[in-house]
């Protein structure tokens, strides 16, 4: 069921001659509370897929966006089991829309594995990207993954070349997440035609549904995205529409919905 | 475990240390470290690498460092015989010069044009800033906000070397967050940039090629000491932060099962306060930085502040080399705390007329004690890693004195 949920999610957007949506935000960003009532607000706002970080003290591949609202999550007390337990809350309203955690290996190793999937699927997480465990070093994360039927997402990038691309993909499921540019989370945007041709041959590589992001922050950037591939990734500018409503003291749920529906459209309209 | 005859085989093709280590870095990367593993094995087996950077250890860094008997000190403590290993003598005066002449080789060998490092005291980016000159090549050292502070005659040596300091506010501003912020910059700068970590802590194969490179330290030590001696020391003391000193003293001595290993952590205010740099101590295995490692962590997994009056230790890891030593039990980790390492400073510094870095009084804290337990007629081996002189401020103001 949970590979399913994010399978119906793409093949959904895929009959509708889309691209499929997926909207990250971080979990107890800027408050457990006010997070709560972000994720509500996602699926009427057009999110198909929504990516939810769990926070960490040392987000190594993660820009300035990122690396604040973690510590603003920390600082909330924000833990992978409050991740969990809001994701939860979340399913009660939300059958439909997958949901997948992304964040770094330490916490989910003090969980421990099977734990940590166990949990997930309880709680009705779909998978999960880890961000600093690349295939030569999540085989036990794999298992205990495969064995609560999760998906396991993993990144590609520029740098993910032909030899090494095969052992990216193997044993991934969901869909593959291809980062656009080599660098952080919302570092600068890049020249799409770049892509085209790298998303093609993950989509092929892998049979999966390729969902790019990093560095997409307008709807225009996102409707170019929209065009060759099968989702488009919107994270650090999504965290900073929260922020900033939050810090105004306006309704950060609501400046969420509106910036994720601004993107819904444009996407809606690229093809 | 059955790796006491085998210490030199590891790490395994995968750079794990037992389950220590590993390559725990996002995908952006695994093609670099990849290549820098394929171009490391290609350097080792290439003759003219190791003839080159033989001749620079001996005419720029100054090597052989001297091992030097500690009389005085040994009278004081009235046990076996104390030896320094001085590579604090060394070219910026600490051990950090050995690894960085031969990570710019390795960089150089790339084609890269670009170098990044990371430095907690200061002493690794001096070392990178003056190799990076002596080459040609553009360097930028990352250092938390707050080491910036308390290490300035550092700050300044680098730029005077022409290297540019880029302060790090984020986290606690110390080391741990200069190598979050360089990682960054590498995964931005794939194609050009070489990042010289300074510690035998990072993905695999920098653990390694870290601990290769300071491992001169220890095969100079067991020449010198056999010379001297006409046979091995008793026991090794080495400071640990990431531990780069420690595993190049210890390395060549692993398999002389005779010989006792001693590493001493910072324990700050003292273990018990949870203010402390003490990783194996205090700490349990978790991943950081690229490997699996002891780590000062909360029961989410989230990494702890470490605290030190060293800048140097400051760090809530350690090199999984030591980790696994320590599980294996063939090394022992103590520690001291920042008053234990500042008596042990003054004490050197009147006995011996040297001042020591506050790294290794950390060392010399818990030396007396060892040589103690050793006994007369035995032989104790400490690193004297650095020179005191960038700590000059901070003794000052910790002994309430006015400079």
């Amino acid at each position: 069921m949970p590979v399913g949920r994010l399978s119906n999610a793409f093949a959904r957007a895929k009959a509708e001659n889309r691209a499929a949506l997926v909207a990250y935000v971080m979990a107890g960003d800027p408050s457990l509370e006010a997070c709560a009532a972000i994720l509500d607000a996602l699926p009427k706002a057009g999110v198909d897929v929504i990516e939810l970080g769990f926070p960490f003290t040392d987000p190594m591949a993660d820009g300035p966006s990122i690396q604040r609202a973690g510590i603003r999550a920390l600082k909330n007390g924000t833990t992978l089991r409050k991740t969990m337990a809001l994701v939860g809350q979340f399913r009660q309203n939300h059958p439909e829309t997958p949901l997948i955690v992304m964040g770094y290996l330490n916490p989910v190793e003090t969980m421990g594995y099977d734990a940590f999937a166990r949990h997930a699927a309880e709680v009705g997480i779909d998978g999960a990207i880890i961000v600093d465990a690349p295939p030569e070093e999540d085989a036990e994360l794999r298992a205990a993954m495969q064995a609560s039927d999760l998906a396991l997402i993993r990144l590609a990038t520029p740098t993910t070349d032909a030899k090494r691309l095969p052992a990216v993909v193997a044993g991934v499921s969901g869909f593959v997440y291809y980062v656009s540019v080599a660098g952080i989370t919302g570092d600068k945007a890049i020249e799409t035609a770049d892509i085209a041709e790298a998303v093609a041959a993950v989509r092929q590589a892998s049979g999966l549904p390729v969902a790019v992001g990093f560095g997409i922050k307008t709807p225009e950037a996102a409707a170019r995205t929209a065009k060759i591939a099968d989702g488009v990734v919107v994270g650090s500018a999504l965290v900073d529409v929260i922020a900033s409503a939050h810090e105004t003291g306006a309704d950060a749920a609501q400046a969420a919905a509106v910036f994720c529906q601004s993107l819904s459209q444009a996407i809606a309209q690229a093809r | 475990m059955d790796a006491r005859n085998s210490w030199g085989s590891y790490p395994d093709a995968q750079g794990r240390f037992g389950q220590f280590g590993g390559r725990f870095v996002a995908e952006t990367l695994m093609p670099n470290i990849l290549a820098l593993q394929q171009a490391y094995e290609d350097a080792k087996a290439d003759p003219s690498f190791q003839e080159t950077l033989d001749v620079f250890l001996r005419d720029y860094v100054g090597r052989p460092s001297p091992l030097y008997f500690a009389e005085r000190l040994t009278d004081h403590f009235g046990g076996a015989k104390i030896y320094f290993k001085r590579d604090e003598l060394n070219h910026t005066g600490a051990h950090k010069i050995n690894n960085c002449m031969g990570q710019i080789f390795l960089a150089m060998r790339m084609g890269k044009t670009r170098i990044i490092a990371e430095t907690g005291a200061g002493q690794h980016g001096v070392a990178t800033a003056t190799v990076c000159a002596r080459f040609g090549l553009p360097c930028i050292v990352y250092m938390g906000a707050t080491d910036v502070e308390r290490q300035s005659p550092n700050v300044f040596r680098m730029k005077l070397l022409g290297a540019e300091v880029r302060p790090v506010d984020a986290g606690t501003a110390t080391l741990k967050d200069a190598m979050n912020e360089a990682l960054r910059d590498w995964v931005t700068n794939v194609d050009d940039t070489f990042y010289i970590i300074g510690t035998v802590a990072g993905p695999h194969p920098y653990p390694q090629l870290v601990r290769d490179f300071q491992s001169v330290i220890g095969r100079e030590t067991k020449q010198q000491m056999l010379e001297r001696e006409g046979r091995l020391p008793d026991a090794l003391v080495a400071c640990i932060g990431g531990g780069s000193n420690a595993i190049g003293l210890f390395h060549p001595f692993l398999e002389d099962e005779s010989v006792k290993i001693y590493g001493v952590e910072a324990a700050g205010h003292g273990i018990e306060t949870g203010q402390h740099a003490a990783t194996l101590t205090g700490g349990r295995p978790g991943v950081l930085h690229g490997n699996r490692t002891y780590l000062l962590q909360n029961d989410d997994g989230q990494i702890i502040d470490a605290h030190s009056i060293s800048a140097g230790l400051d760090y809530p890891g350690v090199g999984p080399e030591h980790a696994f030593l320590k599980d294996t039990g063939r090394a022992t980790y103590l520690s001291a705390t920042d008053d234990e390492a500042l008596e042990a400073f003054q004490l050197c510094a009147r006995l011996e007329g040297i001042l020591p870095a506050l790294e290794p009084s950390h060392a010399l804290a818990r030396v007396g004690e060892i040589a103690k337990d050793v006994g007369k007629g035995g032989i104790v081996v400490m690193n004297l890693c650095g020179r005191g002189d960038k700590d000059i401020f901070t003794i000052a103001n910790a002994l309430g004195a006015k400079i």
